[in-house]
């Protein structure tokens, strides 16, 4: 009874392999396919489908042996979506091979600006395989696959960036410009942050549309929790709404998003408060108001560091106090975070919990080199005595070596 | 006065301490233009003794495990009561002693005073050298702060590359294959038991030597007494010698204490195994000259590693430099030029070497 069960086991193993080589295989195998059929059969391989065992016959039905691999076509343009569709939409059959995967992606095509256009006639809009590829689609995670997080831009950029692919579109062809010298593309390839934003964060994937005015805060927020929270409670958001003007891009612009830093604000040279608001004007006294704390903190906090390292470097021990300061850069950068509500009085109030943090490690750095005035100070009354004591060895030694030369020119 | 009258007489009376310092009473010391340099044996033993005295006081507090290193530095150069003194002054007389070891071995090059029959009094001095040096690595990574650790990783990883048993050396070194509780615990040993015993033995050792041979005189005045043996002149041990010696351990406590109070021994911050190796991490001065040559030499030579080659030079330069008394004698007629002319070629390479690892980056 066992020897049989290993018998049929051994002839199941062999049956299924035959049949998988078969099904993978059998367009790169053909003796009668052209070399191109071949080719892509072999390019197939490496496919994400082909490795779930599915053959070139699965989506170019009507392939066969021998003079019937003619029938084998390349699959109309206009017809992908609805055959990638026909298996990527069916939750039951998509469950068998990965119960984790989404099958919404047809239906979001459909309301995306892709699919609207496409729907409407336009085949150069994007379909599946502009972005997935055709023979060689591998997963998302795999960093290969040209949908993975670190090719996303390359891959959307491949038509928005052709100015004469996009020119019957009238839409502008720098964002991956843009994207290349952003703060998001910086974490993203020189970070290795792969959850840092790319296109498809923004802009969504299949579903890809441009944010609206309205919903730019929300797009941005899904990161930026309490920068977008604190928009809404700020003055800004009702003005922004009445001008029609996006919230976040207005300041930080849409694609090429850099790091903002202090200059940021106020109504100086690069300051973005500017574009709108005076000097003279309210609003431009409290923007300018708000630099300038965000000024004197961080300088404030670089004097104390330079006062604790100074103290460090001669051997005090400052490792608490350096520890504190810490927290005042934290409480700077909550203070970066409640700009966003454009409240002077709220600013303060996070600079000044900095600014006592400060306050209190520049005493502590000042008590140390004071400490150390001392300990110098201490080892004085020792030298003193160490040098009196040298003077008078020396004097004694005058003393006994005097008239000691003997008559043979030698000391005694 | 009278009381401790009283008190060596008792003394006296007893051990008859006065015949036993006799033989210093009648020891001499030749005076000529060199005579300084004999000062230098002698402040190195002085600093030896400052460092047997700090350590056993940082002794007190000190603990070695890698939870508590740390912070028992750090609790003896704040809360302690002149803790942070006793500190800098281990820390610097420890640097000053390497110093004037070094200088005293070019000295005794120099002034070819390990010629017959002083060749063991050389080898026991450059053995004490070695053992120094041992004391400076291993009491490197004992406050267990960044520096000192990743100090003690990539110097261990150089030892690692010694041919056949370069791994067993560097998990002996290291108590493992990684830096960590185990280095420090036998880092800790080697430091304050097995060196310090080691030591102890070759500096009696040397010193009764130095007693036993007296103090060499360089040839060329060795000749010119020879002729004019009127000029020859003699210094009495004790006290005249001593009193010099002594006036020169003020002037190096004297400095000691300016250093430690100026720039006294910083805690840096606690190791962090996890945390990548600093930039830039370089040893302490003494090691500066090998480290900057590894770093210079090609990554191969004649298809060898370049380390590899570096490492087995240091060794056999090492080897060669002990066995000098036994050898010079085998380089013929020049035999003393050829080792001057090695021994400023020494201190121009080490000189060089550390300023230029000292600068670059």
């Amino acid at each position: 009874m066992g020897k049989s069960l290993l018998v049929l086991t051994f002839v199941v193993a062999l049956g299924s392999s035959l049949a998988r080589a078969q099904q993978t295989g059998a367009c790169s195998n053909c003796d009668q396919g052209d070399s191109r059929v071949k080719a892509i059969a072999e390019e197939f391989a490496a496919d994400i489908h082909a490795q779930n065992a599915m053959s070139c016959n699965v989506c170019h039905a009507g392939g066969g042996r021998g003079t019937e691999a003619n029938r084998i076509s390349a699959i109309p343009r206009e017809r992908i979506p609805e055959l990638c569709g026909s298996c990527h939409a069916d939750a039951d059959r998509i469950k068998k091979f990965n119960p984790a995967l989404h099958t919404d992606q047809l239906a979001q095509y459909r309301t995306s600006v892709h699919g609207i256009k496409f729907a409407n006639g336009d085949t150069k809009a994007a379909v599946c395989t502009d972005c997935h590829g055709v023979h060689r689609m591998r997963p998302a995670s795999d960093p290969g696959s040209s949908v993975h997080p670190l090719n996303v831009a390359a891959t959307c950029q491949r038509c928005h960036s052709d100015a004469e692919y996009m020119k019957p579109y009238h839409v502008a062809t720098d964002q991956y410009a843009g994207y290349s010298d952003s703060v998001h593309h910086e974490a993203m390839v020189a970070g290795g942050d792969l959850s840092a934003p790319t296109c498809t964060t923004c802009h969504g994937s299949h579903g890809a549309v441009p944010p609206g005015v309205k919903s730019v805060a929300s797009v941005c927020g899904t990161c930026h929790v309490l920068q977008a929270r604190y928009f809404e409670e700020s003055p800004h958001k009702h003005i922004f709404a009445m001008m029609n003007i996006a919230s976040c891009v207005t300041c930080h612009s849409s694609h090429r998003i850099k790091h903002p830093d202090d200059t940021f604000v106020g109504t100086g040279p690069k300051a973005v408060c500017g574009n709108c608001h005076t000097p003279d004007e309210p609003a431009g006294e409290t923007a300018n108001g708000i630099h300038r704390r965000f000024q004197r903190l961080e300088a404030d906090m670089a004097g104390a560091k330079s006062l604790l390292d100074r103290a460090e470097h001669s051997g005090m021990d400052v490792s608490e106090a350096q520890l504190e300061l810490d927290q005042a850069g934290d409480a700077l950068t909550k203070a970066r975070v409640t700009l966003h509500t454009a409240t002077l009085s709220r600013v303060t109030e996070d600079v000044n919990v900095g600014a006592g943090i400060v306050a209190k490690a520049h005493q502590a750095g000042e008590a140390a080199l004071r400490e150390r005035g001392r300990r110098r100070k201490s080892v004085l009354i020792p030298l003193i005595a160490i040098v009196a004591l040298l003077v008078s060895l020396g004097a004694y030694l005058r003393e006994i070596e005097r008239g000691q030369l003997t008559t043979t020119g030698a000391k005694r | 006065m009278k009381t401790a009258a009283l008190i060596w007489t008792w003394i006296e009376e007893r051990f008859d301490v006065g015949e036993l310092i006799a033989p210093l009473r009648s020891k001499t010391v030749p005076r000529h233009r060199f005579s300084i340099w004999y000062l230098l044996g002698g402040i190195t033993l002085f600093l030896f003794f400052v460092q047997v005295l700090t350590g056993l006081l940082l002794l007190l507090y000190y603990r070695p495990s890698t939870q508590e290193a740390y912070e028992s530095v750090q609790y003896i150069t704040t809360r302690v009561q002149f803790g942070w003194l006793v500190r800098s002054v281990h820390f610097w007389s420890a640097n000053l002693m390497i110093f004037m070891a070094v200088a005293h071995m070019f000295s005794v090059v120099l002034l070819r005073a390990y010629r017959k029959p002083r060749e063991l009094t050389w080898v026991s001095g450059m053995l004490l050298l070695f053992l120094a040096l041992g004391f400076g690595f291993s009491g490197y990574l004992l406050p267990w702060n960044t520096l000192s650790f990743f100090a003690t990783k990539v110097a261990s990883e150089v030892a690692g590359q010694v041919p056949l048993v370069g791994h067993a050396l560097l998990v002996f070194m290291r108590g493992g294959e990684d830096v960590g509780g185990a280095t420090l615990a036998r880092f800790f040993s080697l430091h304050v038991v097995v060196l310090p015993a080691l030591a102890a033995t070759l500096l009696m050792l040397h010193l009764w030597l130095v007693q036993k041979f007296g103090m060499s005189v360089p040839p060329s005045v060795e000749s010119h007494w020879t002729e004019v043996p009127e000029v020859r002149q003699e210094v009495r041990f004790f006290p005249d010698f001593l009193l010099r010696d002594l006036m020169a351990w003020c002037v190096i406590l004297a400095a000691l204490l300016v250093l430690a109070a100026a720039l006294p021994a910083e805690l840096g911050h606690k190791a962090d195994p996890f945390a990548p190796t600093p930039f830039g991490i370089k040893p302490e001065w003494y090691f500066l000259a090998q480290f900057q040559t590894l770093r210079l030499l090609p990554a191969k030579i004649f298809g060898i590693e370049g380390e590899l080659i570096g490492v087995f030079g240091f060794g056999l330069a090492g080897a060669l430099w002990l066995a000098l008394p036994f050898l010079e004698g085998r380089l013929g007629r020049n035999g003393s030029r050829w080792v001057r002319a090695a021994a400023l070629l020494g201190m121009v390479y080490l000189g060089s070497l550390t300023l230029y690892a000292y600068f670059a980056k």
